[in-house]
């Protein structure tokens, strides 16, 4: 029997225990420790309990599409309308988010095939400020939308998010109308408008275009909900059920239409793309696209 | 503990008290009582002549101000209608028929309470999910028979309870904002007190949005904020600060069309005439919207949301290579 690479790295001398806590990952729920390349393979899903860790946006955009992702939306970057200040300078902590997620903001949006369907796909991150949704979010999913209307292209929108971002006050809050406007006039043309929730999901996302889709899928053991988990405990002064506001929670309560591992997404996606979308119809559409390759 | 309540107390109330003591012996006119109406008047500048935006907060929250149903009782006419057709009837909306100013209209407002028991009753205007499908489907009554919809938004946010979130309270806010985003009537929404976050703009996505000199609108409670912050809720007056939520910083960012002032010392010391001049308002941006055709409405609706927000620009070049 071959011996598994991480077996072997440890066996080698000299290695450093810093270098090696970058190549193991501690599973929060199970607390298994995981080798990162094996963990990466498995789609970030712990190989003992099937946790789901959180993905980078590029990540599952790699896991998701055929091949070529045609990002648009990046010339909108974050500002600082309110010049905000608390225990650091809001962009202070932008630029350590930068840094930190290689990322621009919280949402990545562009174009791309999946199973040769073309779409418009729509990624947040919870690694940028907490996916919370500023200016450029909301400016970045209304311009998803308008663009994949104008193409007539079905959307998806993979969402993740603490709600709205503070630091942009009222200004963020106001994204919420914004998208909502975006999402509304692109579905009642007859496009086909589908999202995920990931870990987590909450707050003006979770009340705006992460449940006002065709399809809402949600990735399993994924934490949704309106209010965080710790308001609700401290306003209530109780203890909630483990399984409260779990992806699957929810699809017992009826608000989602189903819960769907990580392992089958794309699959399930593009089954659901089978079903609602016309593929004569979308196909000229993506050559409209311009710089898409394919 | 409310700060503009205890601003209130001691040489205020006193003041207050020897005047109507005066008056009630009908002494009016007198120069003794123009005295003191004249120290009155200049004691009540002293303490609310400026307003940091945390004493806004606590005006907004003051619980003599002026709710919904003050309010209601300035129309022609309420009917109103309950219940959401599948689960119960939310007491923290209202909504219903009414005659304003000889216009018919679909009412819809979020409902404080007046005294504790009442406020119990109407989970201190804090809305369900039920509350938000109601007022879902009255806006889409008055869209079907052409009544402009008149909101007043006066929440310190929607429900957070266990209930609200079996209920699916996020698809309730996202399906009333939807509902509002299609709507082929005017829509004029008016901030009277607190404007608490996503349960205060689930009926405020509207062509006008009008707001009280002293109401606040917030993307987080103050309180919530700092205990994000600095993890100590007791620094709400500095989170209020930064938030931006008064209504000349909201005028500033273009999301706030209207400010209605309000009498020295915050609407309650003249309810009746606060009420009418927000009426007024109301009924004055309607008349400017209602002979718009839908789609025309619609568009501008789209564009006036759309607009909002500030960022930085970068060419597409220089955005692309700082990515990896």
């Amino acid at each position: 029997m071959a011996i598994p690479e991480w077996l072997r790295r440890l066996r080698e001398p000299g290695v450093d225990a810093e270098k090696d806590a970058a190549l193991w990952a501690k599973c929060p729920s199970c607390g298994e420790m995981l080798y990162r390349k094996d963990l990466e393979a498995n789609l970030s899903v712990c190989t003992k309990c099937t946790y789901h860790f959180r993905m980078h946006a590029y990540d599952r955009i790699n896991m998701l599409v055929d091949g070529d992702f045609v990002e648009i939306g990046t010339e909108m970057l974050p500002g600082d309308p309110l010049g905000w200040v608390d225990k650091r300078p809001y962009p202070a902590k932008l630029e350590s988010d930068r840094k930190k997620s290689n990322l621009s903001e919280a949402v990545v949006t562009g174009f791309a095939t999946l199973d040769g369907f073309p779409v418009a796909l729509g990624v947040m991150d919870f690694n940028f400020r907490g996916g919370t949704m500023g200016t450029v979010v909301g400016e970045r999913i209304a311009h998803l939308l308008e663009e994949a209307h104008r193409r007539r292209l079905p959307c998806i929108v993979f969402t993740a998010s603490g709600g709205a971002r503070m630091e942009e006050g009222m200004l963020a809050l106001m994204q919420m109308a914004k998208t909502t406007l975006a999402v509304e006039r692109f579905m009642a043309d007859g496009n086909l408008y589908m999202t995920v929730l990931t870990d987590p999901t909450t707050g003006g996302v979770s009340a705006s275009f992460a449940f006002q889709s065709d399809i809402i899928m949600a990735e399993s053991h994924a934490s949704i909900g309106f209010a965080g988990r710790r308001v609700i405990e401290q306003t209530l002064r109780q203890k909630l059920p483990d399984n409260f506001q779990t992806a699957e929670f929810l699809l017992e309560k009826g608000a989602i239409d189903m819960v769907v591992p990580r392992h089958e997404l794309r699959e399930t996606i593009v089954r659901v793309l089978d079903y609602a979308v016309d593929r004569k119809r979308t196909m000229p559409a993506l050559k409209a696209v311009p710089e898409f390759a394919t | 503990m409310n700060v503009i309540v205890e601003r209130e107390k001691g040489p205020l109330t006193e003041l207050g008290d020897r005047i109507e003591t005066l008056r009630a012996r009908g002494m009016g006119g007198s120069s003794e009582l123009e005295i003191l109406e004249e120290k009155y008047r200049a004691l009540l500048s002293d303490l609310f002549g400026h307003l940091t935006p945390w004493e806004r907060v606590n005006m907004a929250r003051h619980p003599k101000r002026p709710t919904a149903s003050d309010y209601l009782a300035a129309f022609d006419r309420f009917d109103e209608l309950h219940g959401d057709r599948h689960f119960r009837d939310d007491p923290a909306l209202i909504g219903g028929f009414a005659k304003l100013r000889g216009r018919r209209i679909v009412f819809l407002a979020q409902q404080r309470g007046r005294d504790t028991k009442e406020n119990i009753r109407r989970n201190f205007g804090m809305v369900s999910p039920e509350g938000y499908r109601k007022a879902k489907r009255l806006m889409e009554l008055a869209s079907r028979f052409g009544l402009p919809i008149v909101t007043l938004v006066d929440t310190s946010g929607a429900d957070p309870g266990i209930a609200s979130e079996e209920h699916a309270q996020s698809e309730a806010i996202a399906a009333c904002l939807a509902a509002l985003a299609k709507v082929n009537v005017p829509v004029v929404a008016t901030i009277i007190g607190e404007g608490g976050s996503g349960g205060a703009l689930a009926i405020a996505l509207a062509d006008t949005v009008i707001m009280a000199e002293n109401s606040v609108y917030s993307v987080a409670s103050p309180e919530g904020c700092a205990a994000i912050l600095w993890g100590d809720s007791a620094r709400a007056s500095e989170a209020a600060d930064r938030l931006k939520l008064t209504s000349d910083d909201l005028a500033g960012f273009g999301i706030v069309d209207r400010i209605v002032a309000e009498p020295l010392g915050g609407a309650h010391r003249d309810a009746p005439g606060f009420i009418a001049s927000v009426l007024d308002t109301i009924d004055a941006e309607l008349r400017a919207l209602e002979h718009r055709p839908p789609v025309e409405l619609r568009d501008a609706r789209y564009r006036k949301f759309r607009r909002i927000g500030a960022w930085e620009t970068q060419s597409r070049e220089h955005a692309t290579a700082a990515l990896p």
